[in-house]
């Protein structure tokens, strides 16, 4: 090869090597939205109140998991549930959450996790009635909780007697709990949220599988300005 | 055969060596340990952030004349001995050092005496003060006085604590995959998601943890102590100045062990106490709801609460081995 030729290539192949120190860094700074976020931005007119509808099944019953238990949201647009625990969200806004709650609950680990906190008013209502904590030892105890540990937010889900649902998207003709409570998005950013009851039946100390893995019992909040 | 002593020239070049050393070394530790030094992490907020300031400004003031006798030989060698300038002088050192019995014995003393030091320094500092060596631990060699009493207290449910008590806080640190919380056995044992202290005040935190292996790091209050499952790992610490502090689990934990932090606060003890009895008051009907305060708490080991699956089976539900069900009689 002629040493223009090998200048070429030496050049060539310096070019790709920062091109791909480039991308690797650049990766690495920016902050990324998971794929496959539902967006709730654009859902209302700004500053208006968005509506953040999900439930809980105790196995989701299709994908590569079906016997994971797992969050769906309900597509602010189609109003179809969906498979997918990434959201984006208004900044500075007030966020009506509904969950339908359609898992079996049992005593809480850690009773903490029995209070509402963080929640504007610092309740929620179960059923229509307000409630500021649950004692997870009584009745059907706590399947789950919704909780965004970096905002202080955490609502314990009380859990239904029996699972009879078994494929997800569960119905109304299923046994289940209507819990309804409102927060405050913080400035943009990236918040996870997650489940604080080890749920993932199989796994040492019920949190791995579901719990573990995204897009089941936890997600994050992509924050954005509206 | 002799070994000849250096020569009138190589005596001058060590001599101004030596002069400008002890001048930069001096000069430069004294601007370290007064204007550098308390600026050092993790800062003075508490005895144990302090004590641990003042070992690093120790190293640091011990380490820089080292640090700088060897730049300053460089630089002499590079400015001096360049072998490209005319009349260039012989450099000290080389094979006329070999044998040379001042320099050798200057060398084994002076490491010696340093690494010594170093060592009994270390010793003490991990031993005494509360320190990881003595004051830490299940069953630590070092309390602070008062620290038995209020720890006994605590799991007896007789605590107590005011402003200006001098009385020790027991404060225990629950950590659980990916969050921890905060139980105050002198307030009723209320839990909280808060890590609030009050200021001027020896705290004893009692860490442990409801699953796998975690660890409490607050690191402005230079508190590091592993939470482990069935353990209660207590370290002291005595508050002293008012802020805010971070705390981070330090121990790889699982998917969310990244965001498994919080902020926590010092803040004045009659702060502290409106707080205490603010939230021991608001969370009354949880409090009710948690296990007796104990220094460790089983996992419940039936399905959703989280109990132990190591054979992939799940058990059936029971209400016997809840949360804190067994505890120290």
């Amino acid at each position: 090869m002629s040493k223009g030729g090998r200048l070429a290539t030496v050049t060539a192949l310096f070019l790709v090597v920062v091109g791909l120190v480039v991308w690797a860094v650049a990766a690495l700074l920016v902050p990324g939205v998971p794929g496959g976020v539902v967006n709730f931005t654009d859902a209302q007119a700004k500053g208006q109140p968005v509506h953040l509808t999900v439930q809980t099944v105790g196995s989701i019953g299709f994908g590569a998991h079906p016997t994971w238990v797992s969050y769906l949201v309900q597509d602010p647009k189609t109003g179809k549930w969906v498979h997918d625990t990434s959201w984006e969200l208004p900044a500075h806004t007030v966020i009506d959450m509904t969950v339908y709650q359609y898992d079996s609950g049992s005593p809480l680990r850690n009773q903490e996790w029995g209070q509402v906190l963080g929640t504007i008013g610092h309740s929620a209502t179960l059923n229509g009635k307000t409630f500021s904590t649950y004692n997870s030892n009584t009745g059907n105890g706590v399947g789950h909780t919704f909780a965004i540990p970096t905002l202080n937010i955490s609502v314990p889900l009380v859990g239904v007697s029996g699972n009879p649902c078994a494929v997800a998207p569960c119905h109304f003709n299923s046994p289940h709990n209507i819990e309804t409570f409102s927060f405050k998005t913080p400035g943009p950013g990236s918040y996870n949220w997650q489940c604080f009851v080890p749920c993932a039946l199989g796994y040492l100390f019920g949190n791995g599988g579901a719990m573990s893995t995204q897009n089941y019992m936890g997600g994050e909040l992509e924050v954005v300005n509206q | 055969m002799t070994v000849e002593g250096p020569k009138a020239s190589e005596e001058n070049h060590l001599r101004r060596i030596l002069y400008i050393w002890i001048a930069l070394s001096v000069v430069l530790d004294l601007v370290f340990w007064f204007a550098i030094g308390p600026h050092i992490p993790p800062g003075r907020m508490t005895s144990t952030a302090k004590d641990n300031q003042f070992d690093f400004n120790v190293l640091m003031v011990i380490g820089l004349p080292v640090l700088i006798g060897v730049w300053e030989w460089l630089a002499y060698a590079a400015i001096k001995w360049n072998a490209k300038g005319k009349n260039t002088p012989e450099s000290v050192g080389g094979p006329a050092a070999a044998g040379n019995k001042r320099a050798e014995v200057s060398w084994i003393v002076i490491t010696t005496v340093v690494v010594l030091f170093l060592a009994g320094f270390g010793i003490v500092a991990l031993y005494a003060g509360n320190g990881s060596g003595g004051g830490e631990g299940p069953n630590p060699i070092q309390q602070p006085a008062g620290a038995v009493k209020a720890e006994t207290d605590a799991i007896q449910g007789t605590g107590s604590w005011s402003p200006n008590s001098n009385e020790v806080l027991p404060v225990q640190v629950i950590a659980q995959q990916w969050k921890f919380t905060y139980r105050y056995p002198t307030f009723g044992g209320f839990e909280s998601p808060d890590l609030i202290l009050p200021d001027n005040t020896q705290i004893a935190f009692n860490v442990t943890s409801l699953d796998v292996i975690h660890s409490f790091w607050a690191y402005q209050l230079e508190v590091k102590a592993d939470a482990n499952p069935l353990e209660n790992n207590v370290a002291f610490t005595k508050t002293e100045q008012l802020g805010s502090f971070e705390v981070r689990c330090s121990e790889l934990c699982g998917i969310w062990h990244g965001a498994m932090f919080n902020s926590g606060q010092v803040v004045s003890e009659s702060a502290f106490m409106t707080w205490a009895t603010n939230t021991e008051s608001k969370n009354a009907q949880n409090t009710k709801n948690l296990p007796p305060f104990a220094w460790t708490y089983v996992p419940d080991a039936n399905g959703a609460a989280g109990g132990y699956y190591p054979d992939g089976n799940v058990t059936p539900y029971s209400t016997v081995e809840i949360y804190g069900s067994k505890q120290p009689s």
